[in-house]
């Protein structure tokens, strides 16, 4: 089966400091791959770099999205082609509402008000992006933005961090019923796993030490994790 | 008099409404033009109202004259004398007019010196909106505009005075106002100027009785080759009285200079001074000069102003959700330019976002 997204022998640079070495990962179509790690570990990293974030400078390796390689391809149009992130500490914009990013982004226009009252978010519309929105709103706000999209693949990067259980709760049924539904590629990036709860995952596995480990089920490895801690991965060579 | 609309051409119409100016006057409750020297038209739609030229208010009404030159006076200050037409807005004691009137200064000849003197009177208890659009015809290269503005808000009373300013890249403008408030009175002004300009140098100034009130509210854009030097002071004389004066200045390469003077001359005073710039382009220059000055102690008296750039994590976060990177930028800067800093009624609100968004979000 030929992946949708493919990352080869990649390396990543910020500030001239090296945080992902000769990677390789892949991700198929209409499958969830769950990537864990610990805190520093390079997984935010890895999303800005599919991006193509200036600061992220790939030096060696390719990004090969849909059988294209996207390395030179400017941001908005890696975006453009379908590929959609929910960050996890989004810069706060003055300026621009909630509402306005929505209309911006969204290609199916009316889809949006179902999600708007599922994902609690009427209050939060007319608001500036992100300004003094809380843990959850910054994340609730991300998800209705990414899915505005339509991204065909989806990197979601610590979408239960700072969310309360409730809300963890709805926002993975609104991802998880995304996905089914359209039947989109994702990567998910946790380091707690409660996702795992909500959302299918086919696929797992760890980066630590700039190297990936352990692909395999998610329920297993997270077992382990919880398990054995991180550490454990360290000393692990499963590949 | 009769109008003298046929002045303008179709093209010119439209570009008037850059500067806020309707042409229909379907939500104008007056409407008033002069172009170069020439008076286009006066009109009020409303019988609370007075709109007409300064020359004819000086002729007919008995006590304009008394008004003239006074606000200037009582700050000993000079000004030009040699100003050909100017316009003469006056709203009766106790009234209160929600639907704005319009004035429109245009610069329409080549090399021509426009010098205008306004007189604007809001008689004690009565309240007013008023917009002011001053623009130049793309040929009026080289052309310059002087406008005296004296206010005179009488006690209790409210003025609501919003000015654009739509020239080109040639024009210089020196805009001179006071606006002396009486007792409760209550003084807005809202400034807008998005579009090229070649300089304009202003400092207008209100002089606080009691327990009134000055807001001040600018958004200005400095294109490459525009210098803006542009500020606001407010003389607080009267006890209890107020101040604020908040300004958002862009440089896309243009010079602002972003003055702001609070002096508190009374007790239980209190004012606030509020400056924010965005550096858009590395030739840009932005200078902010907050000013706060007393001789009191029972003052509450404030400044902050900060200078920025575009951050890329806000640009990049936006090319992440498929915009490109120049329209992240104007949206960028289009937010920053926030027109809710300014006190308009939701009427003008909707006008000026709507000016702010084709100025803003078109490219530059």
């Amino acid at each position: 089966m030929d992946s949708i997204l493919k990352i080869e022998d990649l390396t990543v640079k910020v500030d001239g400091k090296e945080i992902l070495r000769d990677l390789n990962l892949e991700i198929f179509p209409n499958k969830t791959l769950v990537l864990f790690g610990p805190n520093g570990s390079g997984k935010s990293t890895l999303i800005k770099a599919i991006m193509g974030f200036e600061n992220y400078v790939v030096t060696k390796g390719k990004i090969i999205y849909r059988g294209d390689v996207i390395n030179d391809l400017p941001t908005d149009e890696r975006a453009k082609k379908g590929i959609g992130v929910l960050f996890q500490n989004p810069p706060k914009i003055r300026g621009i509402s909630l509402r306005q990013m929505v209309d911006l982004v969204s290609q199916k226009p009316g889809h949006k008000d179902r999600l708007v009252e599922t994902l609690n978010l009427e209050g939060l519309m007319d608001r500036d992006l992100n300004v003094n929105f809380s843990g959850g709103e910054v994340k609730r706000s991300e998800l209705l933005q990414v899915l505005n999209q339509h991204p065909k693949l989806l990197l979601l990067d610590e979408p239960e961090s700072g969310v309360d259980i409730e809300n963890i709760a709805i926002m993975g049924k609104v991802l998880n019923g995304f996905i089914r539904e359209h039947a989109v590629s994702s990567l998910i990036i946790t380091h707690t796993g409660y996702v795992l709860d909500y959302v299918q995952a086919q696929h797992a596995c760890v980066l630590i030490d700039r190297d990936i480990r352990c692909y395999d089920d998610p329920r297993k490895v997270f077992e382990d994790i919880r398990q054995y801690g991180y550490e454990k991965c360290r000393t692990c060579r499963r590949k | 008099m009769p109008e003298n609309r046929a002045y303008l051409e179709k093209d010119e119409a439209e570009n008037l409404v850059r500067a806020g100016f309707d042409a229909a006057e379907k939500d104008r409750s007056g409407s008033f033009m002069q172009a170069d020297d020439t008076l286009l038209f006066q009109k009020a739609f409303h019988e609370d109202i007075e709109v007409m030229g300064i020359d004819e208010a000086l002729r007919r009404v008995p006590d304009a004259p008394a008004y003239y030159g006074k606000a200037f006076a009582a700050l000993g200050r000079e000004y030009p004398r040699e100003t050909k037409g100017g316009y003469y807005i006056r709203i009766k004691a106790g009234k209160t007019v929600l639907v704005p009137v319009q004035a429109c200064l245009y610069l329409k000849k080549a090399d021509f010196k426009q010098k205008v003197h306004n007189l604007i009177i809001a008689e004690p208890g009565s309240k007013v909106y008023i917009i002011t659009g001053c623009t130049a015809h793309q040929a009026s290269r080289e052309a310059y505009h002087l406008g005296i503005s004296e206010f005179f808000v009488g006690k209790g009373a409210y003025v609501n005075f919003t000015m654009i300013h739509s020239w080109t890249k040639d024009v210089s403008v020196e805009p001179k106002s006071i606006a002396l408030v009486e007792d409760d009175g209550v003084f807005v002004s809202n400034y807008i100027c998005l579009d090229p300009v070649k300089h304009i140098a202003m400092y207008p100034t209100a002089v606080l009785g009691e327990r009134s009130t000055a807001h001040f509210s600018s958004l200005m854009v400095a294109h490459d080759g525009s210098t803006q030097d542009i500020g606001s002071r407010v003389v607080l004389k009267g006890r209890s009285s107020s101040a604020e004066i908040v300004s958002r200045a862009v440089s896309l390469g243009g010079t602002v200079i972003a003055r702001g003077h609070l002096k508190a001359e009374a007790p239980d005073t209190k004012a606030h001074l509020e400056c924010r710039g965005l550096i858009v382009h590395e030739q840009g220059v932005i200078h902010a000069i907050p000013e706060l000055e007393t001789g009191f102690r029972e003052v509450d008296m404030s400044h902050e102003a900060a200078i920025g750039r575009i951050s890329k994590e806000e640009i990049e976060y936006l090319c992440a959700r498929g915009v490109s990177k120049e329209r992240a930028q104007s949206l960028i800067i289009r937010g920053f330019v926030d027109t809710n800093i300014l006190s308009l009624p939701e009427l003008l609100k909707k006008e000026i976002d709507r000016l702010a968004d084709q100025t803003l979000t078109s490219g530059f």
